[in-house]
């Protein structure tokens, strides 16, 4: 058995989701070779190649693929893929985007969003926002598999040597066009990666009032996160929503403020090791799986919990 | 031009799903279903489209029971035109359905074909990827902006970072995320209106598709659940305990 993971890259730094797709790939065990496509990719395919547990990194450098467009990206991995029992993505906005397009040219049913492997063809896998989790195997000689993140931990990024070789292959299929992006900037830590999660839902009032979790989680050293309460009434951009249709985070601590607790926002989190609630609607659903609650005015305890901790 | 909206009938997003005690799945019956929330998007944005002038005619198409024909009227009485209903008694994988779609697809040749990005039962987020890859089309995925000139569509999407967007060659694939749109309600006349609206049904047979997967389900099981937790009294409880109890901060 030979697994192809696909490298979610930037062009030019490797996403740490890929530590974790490989590491899902040692579970299934067999050689593993990573995929960096993109352009300008040097620097990528180095860190690639560095993985533990990686044997050989193929890298395609095309201006087709700088911006991974999956009608660029896909003919690509399903050429590669047909040599290969597993192929494998991070379920980021990218695999999610390009891995089913890659399945269905190669006429094979995607397994998405697998959290556990219980042997090399058979998968756990959440379904109804998280409220079930359903074991699926597959008969298929090529299985094509996302990897949620948190699902697996990551790999030493660090002590591997796997040979870098170069393929030729795809261009532009001159289907479609990059025109532009605006991308969030942000100090903190990365959401999906944080080991603290602070996250702010409509009890917040308004985007202003964020301040008050950003000062908390520079403190905590933890990335902010939202529900999408606040991210439709306009608090804060979408990239920070936190649930079965944003993010899916699963830190060491998550203090959910001012969050009712909707089974689309437990969706995203529940898997986090310590959940703290902070609300001061006693009923509220998110006390229900909370290892900590606090029934009160978020406004008094945030600063306060900012000053003790 | 023409545009093909998919819908699925799906759980009401409100329920609390209940695992069967068999493990052969979630239990269903007498169980509220209502249309996928992103579906609703995706009807949305294509009804606000005929409304600018740029879509000419709206085919909603769904694939499912007989009663998912409650979901197309729906969607008839939110503004489509006519509906397409393939009937299929068992549960399909997201190929199946892509390819069901593709037969439909080549049949009603639209310019845009709308999606919503993933169905809230199966999660999978794959249908509209893998149409797109049926038909060769572009994809727009996790759509929050559409917007049509002449021969291209631009996409504004969701992507981990923030923003991104791509131009389309038509015809093309899109699917919807939340914030593409605010869904309307369907009023009384129009729900009465839908009633006399078109409804072909056909079958994957008479479409020429088959169905197969290579996927199976072996069992569905309730997640872990979570140990109770405590209520604290004060911050400094609070603060304590995570130092103190649960040592992560």
């Amino acid at each position: 058995m030979t697994i192809l993971v696909i490298a979610e890259n930037t062009n030019s730094v490797l996403a740490p989701a890929t530590l974790n797709t490989v590491a899902a790939a040692q579970k299934i065990g067999g050689d593993i070779h990573v995929l960096v496509a993109g352009q300008g990719v040097g620097a990528v395919a180095e860190a690639a190649a560095k993985i533990a547990g990686v044997a050989k990194v193929l890298v395609a450098d095309n201006a087709a693929f700088a911006h991974q467009l999956p009608e660029n990206v896909a003919p690509l991995v399903a050429e590669l893929g047909k040599s290969y029992s597993h192929v494998l993505a991070a379920a980021t906005s990218n695999g999610k985007n390009i891995l089913p397009r890659v399945a269905a040219q190669l006429d094979v049913d995607q397994i998405s969003e697998i959290v556990s492997v219980e042997s090399p063809d058979t998968f756990k896998r959440p379904i109804y926002a998280g409220n079930a989790i359903a074991t699926v195997q597959s008969s298929a000689a090529l299985k094509v598999i996302t990897v949620r993140a948190t699902g697996f931990d990551a790999v030493a990024a660090e002590g591997g040597s796997a040979a870098i070789e170069n393929v030729s292959a795809g261009g532009d299929a001159g289907k479609s066009a990059f025109v532009g992006e605006e991308l969030a900037k942000s100090d903190r830590p990365e959401l999906t990666a944080a080991k603290i999660v602070v996250s702010g839902g409509r009890g917040m009032q308004n985007g202003d009032n964020f301040k008050h979790l950003y000062t908390l989680a520079d403190k905590l050293g933890a990335a902010v996160g939202a529900s999408r309460a606040a991210v439709d009434a306009g608090f804060v951009p979408n990239d920070m929503q936190v649930g079965q249709t944003g993010k899916i985070v699963a830190p060491q601590l998550y203090i959910a403020v001012g969050i009712s607790g909707a089974i689309q926002h437990l969706a995203g989190m529940k898997d986090s090791k310590v959940i703290v609630a902070i609300n001061k609607d006693e009923e509220a659903p998110i006390f229900q799986v909370a290892d900590y609650g606090l029934v009160a005015d978020l406004f008094e305890a945030v600063p306060e919990l900012e000053k003790l901790v | 031009m023409k545009v093909l909206v998919a819908v699925k009938r799906v759980v009401d997003y409100n329920v609390k799903v209940r695992v069967k005690p068999d493990n052969s799945g979630v239990d269903l019956a007498n169980v509220k279903m209502s249309m996928n929330p992103f579906c609703e998007i995706a009807v949305e944005e294509a009804v606000r489209l005929k409304e600018k002038g740029v879509a000419s005619e709206i085919v909603v198409v769904s694939i499912g029971p007989t009663q998912a024909q409650e979901q197309l009227r729906t969607a008839l009485a939110l503004g489509a035109d006519r509906a397409i209903l393939v009937e299929c008694a068992d549960e399909l994988n997201s190929l199946a359905v892509a390819k069901l779609l593709k037969a439909v697809v080549d049949k009603e040749q639209p310019q845009l074909v709308i999606l919503g990005k993933q169905a809230i039962d199966s999660d999978n987020n794959q249908t509209g990827q893998m149409l797109a890859a049926l038909t060769g089309y572009a994809q727009g995925t996790f759509a929050s902006k559409v917007e049509i000139n002449s021969d291209k569509a631009n996409v504004t999407r969701e992507i981990d970072g923030g923003l991104q967007t791509v131009a389309l060659n038509l015809p093309a694939i899109i699917t919807t995320d939340l914030r593409l749109n605010e869904p309307r309600y369907a009023s009384l006349p129009n729900i009465m209106k839908a009633k006399k609206k078109p409804l072909e049904t056909l079958t994957p047979d008479a479409l020429g598709v088959s169905t197969a997967s290579t996927v199976k389900t072996v069992k569905v099981e309730a997640p872990a659940a979570r140990g109770a937790g405590i209520k604290v009294k004060s911050v400094a409880e609070l603060v304590e305990k995570l130092k103190t109890e649960a040592k992560v901060i």
